[in-house]
């Protein structure tokens, strides 16, 4: 777990107080809007639909039960009783009221946390594979280079007020978890052939009005060399990233634009100037940060509780195979709780079932807890002799839904319920979908479902095996869907399947599609994404649109991104 | 060519809690959609619009949304937007 220095302490108890003024400031007239927005955006607090919206950053999604704790006062005291946890790893909050929000941010502090950077054109909350640290097929754990960057982007003078927001995710597996190449920077660790430890380094991806997989400008980065190769991508975009159109000022587009060989001659031209800057402090703050996030002490213990629970009981073999994953040492799984109740907004979580996790986490996960940008709450390291009894804790809770990775456990942003942004609502599309293919979905398997409210692509709808954009059609909601995206190492755009469907049609369209799978499958192992590889477009497009007159010979897929210039 | 001017409500966000208002008769707020006046024409619109915009200490983002009046002869909101600030999320908070 990271650690606050006093520095670090001090610099958020002064953002807080310089915040409470300027808060002070706006409620007695002496600040305008327009003087405040910019002080408001600079600490996470949106205004959306109904309220203000406060959104913290939880540092690649580590939490341990103190932080989670304090997270459910916050929804007690000063909001609604739950938050609701993003696709970036964050937690919102959709109800503070103006004059309350120094108030959380102290009481955020009380647990180093904070809402700085969380907003604006600067170096986002840095994401990582939400298994980091636990994963059986991990090469090492992310989250320490995840917290050097942390460190290293947090008030970074020359980072402050780039062209555009710019996200960096991490992976230490060779199975992608992080999105790495839908990030401005995905960093994928890998052994280069002599055995030496180092990144993939992917820049240019995106989603968004413009979805772009992210190409790799270096096969194979040193780990120490990290610090001043960010610093020579970040510098150069900043240097020629568009400014005159917000729409064209992510470093995706700068990318395409310049080209990527030239792009990469730039980076390098750069990095080889400031690469002699670097005299080792970073090196020894990584040496550093490593002790912090030290093993757990793992118990050793025989596991046959685990496996009597298996035999006895059908609900926790459901659970068992489906949220529990791989742990690198085999007396322990990965517990994933899905925050994806049938008929429940995903990603929500009551400031009773925030207390549930955390006391969970400590009494059996070593106090550690991850939130996952697929919008569930994992416990890392779970000894398997423990399992069912958190399993029997969680279903006590409303937290045992056996469907992490299946038809239900959907990513969806918050959308028009309540984002100023959106042009549709995300949530009940979600929340029907869910309880429709509730029936089906163990037969379906995995299957990837990802909406979005509107193309800015929170619900990172076009890496979704099925995705859903959520459009306005003159003050109707409307819902395009994509087939065939995917987020893993693998990365790929969806293909758009044709016209859009109004709200009323578009789920038993997507049950439609559940059921053709199942049809035209070659066999039980056959998932929908590979059945869709096999077969393309046309059976799901036959599907989906059963009167439609088929176009000539055509029936090439429309690509997600050919929309977009 | 100008589009002819449609019925109006003047909404923007209350500064406090960032509650949905509406301006109503009587330059009073409401933060009920079918209490807020009807705005029918255009000159008024933008005369109050101005109003609101000098009103920052209470009023965040204040604009001019579409409306009609309803068979009860109360304001409704003609886009699923609109009708989702008036209303409030239409899901089931936990
Ligand atoms: S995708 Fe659009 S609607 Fe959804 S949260 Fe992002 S900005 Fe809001």
């Amino acid at each position: 777990m990271y650690l606050y220095s006093e520095f670090d302490r001090t610099y958020v108890r002064n953002r807080v107080r310089m915040f409470r003024d300027q808060v002070d400031r706006r409620i007695d007239g002496s600040l305008s809007e327009e003087e405040f927005k910019p002080f408001r955006l600079m600490n996470g607090l949106y205004l959306q639909l109904h309220a203000y919206m406060l959104r913290v950053a939880i540092p690649y999604g580590t939490l341990d039960s103190r932080r989670l704790r304090q997270l459910a006062f916050i929804a007690d005291r000063w909001d609604r009783g739950y938050g609701h946890f993003t696709t970036r790893q964050n937690i919102q909050f959709n109800w503070p009221r103006l004059k309350d929000v120094p108030d959380i941010l102290d009481a955020l502090a009380d647990v180093d946390m904070h809402a700085i950077q969380t907003s604006g054109n600067c170096i986002r909350n840095v994401t990582a594979d939400h298994f980091a640290g636990a994963a059986a097929d991990e090469l090492s754990d992310p989250r320490p280079v995840a917290e050097l960057i942390r460190q290293w982007s947090t008030d970074h003078p020359e980072f402050t007020f780039l062209p555009r927001k710019f996200k960096i995710a991490v992976t230490g597996s060779p199975n992608d978890r992080a999105v790495t190449r839908a990030h401005d920077i995905g960093l994928r660790m890998v052994h280069s052939k002599e055995g030496q430890n180092g990144f993939e380094v992917i820049v240019g991806g995106g989603l968004g009005r413009t979805p772009v997989i992210g190409k790799v400008i270096r096969e194979h980065l040193p780990e120490a060399d990290l610090l001043p190769y960010l610093e020579a991508i970040l510098h150069v975009y900043n240097a020629i990233g568009r400014r005159d159109n917000k729409y064209k000022a992510r470093i995706k587009i700068t990318v395409r634009e310049t080209g990527i060989d030239a792009f990469r001659s730039r980076v390098e031209e750069r990095f080889r100037i400031i690469r002699k800057e670097f005299l080792g402090a970073d090196q020894q703050v990584i040496r550093r940060i490593r002790d912090t996030f030290a093993e757990p002490d793992y118990v050793q213990a025989p596991t046959a509780a685990f496996d009597d629970a298996l035999r006895r009981d059908p609900a926790f073999r459901d659970f068992a195979n489906g949220n529990v994953h791989r742990h690198k040492n085999p007396d322990y799984g990965i517990v994933s709780v899905s925050l994806k109740a049938h008929g429940r907004t995903p990603g929500d979580a009551s400031s009773k079932q925030m207390r549930i996790l955390a006391d969970l986490a400590e009494a059996y996960g070593h106090d550690e807890l991850r939130i996952s940008h697929e919008q569930n709450v994992i416990l890392p390291h779970v000894h398997r002799k423990d399992i069912p009894a958190v399993f029997a804790e969680l279903s006590r809770g409303g937290l045992g839904t056996p469907n992490v990775g299946l038809a239900s456990d959907i990513i969806a942003c918050p959308g028009m319920d309540y984002c100023a942004l959106a042009t549709a609502r995300s949530i009940p599309v979600a929340r029907d979908i869910a309880v429709r293919l509730r029936e089906i979905e163990r037969d379906v398997g995995s299957l990837k479902i990802k909406i979005s409210g509107c193309i800015n692509a929170c619900g990172h709808h076009h890496v979704g095996h099925i995705g859903i954009l959520g459009l306005d059609r003159a003050g109707v909601e409307n819902y395009q869907i994509t087939l065939g995206g995917d987020a893993t190492e693998t990365a790929a755009l969806g293909d758009r399947a044709g016209p859009g469907f109004p709200a009323d049609e578009l789920v038993p369209a997507i049950e439609r599609l559940a059921l053709t799978y199942l049809d035209i499958r070659e066999d039980q192992d056959e998932s929908f994404l590979e059945t869709y590889r096999r077969t393309g477009l046309a059976p799901f497009q036959a599907a989906l649109y059963p009167d439609a007159v088929p176009k000539g010979r055509g029936g090439h897929p429309e690509r997600s991104n050919d929309a977009v210039s | 060519m100008a589009r002819p001017f449609t019925p109006k409500v003047l909404t923007a966000n209350h500064l406090l809690d960032g509650d949905v208002v509406y301006l109503a008769p009587g330059s009073r707020l409401t933060r009920k959609l079918s209490e807020a006046m009807l705005i029918e024409d255009e000159s008024t619109a933008k005369a109050l619009l101005e109003a609101a915009e000098a009103r920052s200490s209470v009023l965040v983002g204040p604009y001019l949304a579409d409306a009609i009046r309803d068979s009860d002869g109360r304001p409704r909101s003609t886009h699923i937007r609109e009708t989702l600030r008036a209303d409030g999320p239409s899901i089931d908070i936990l």
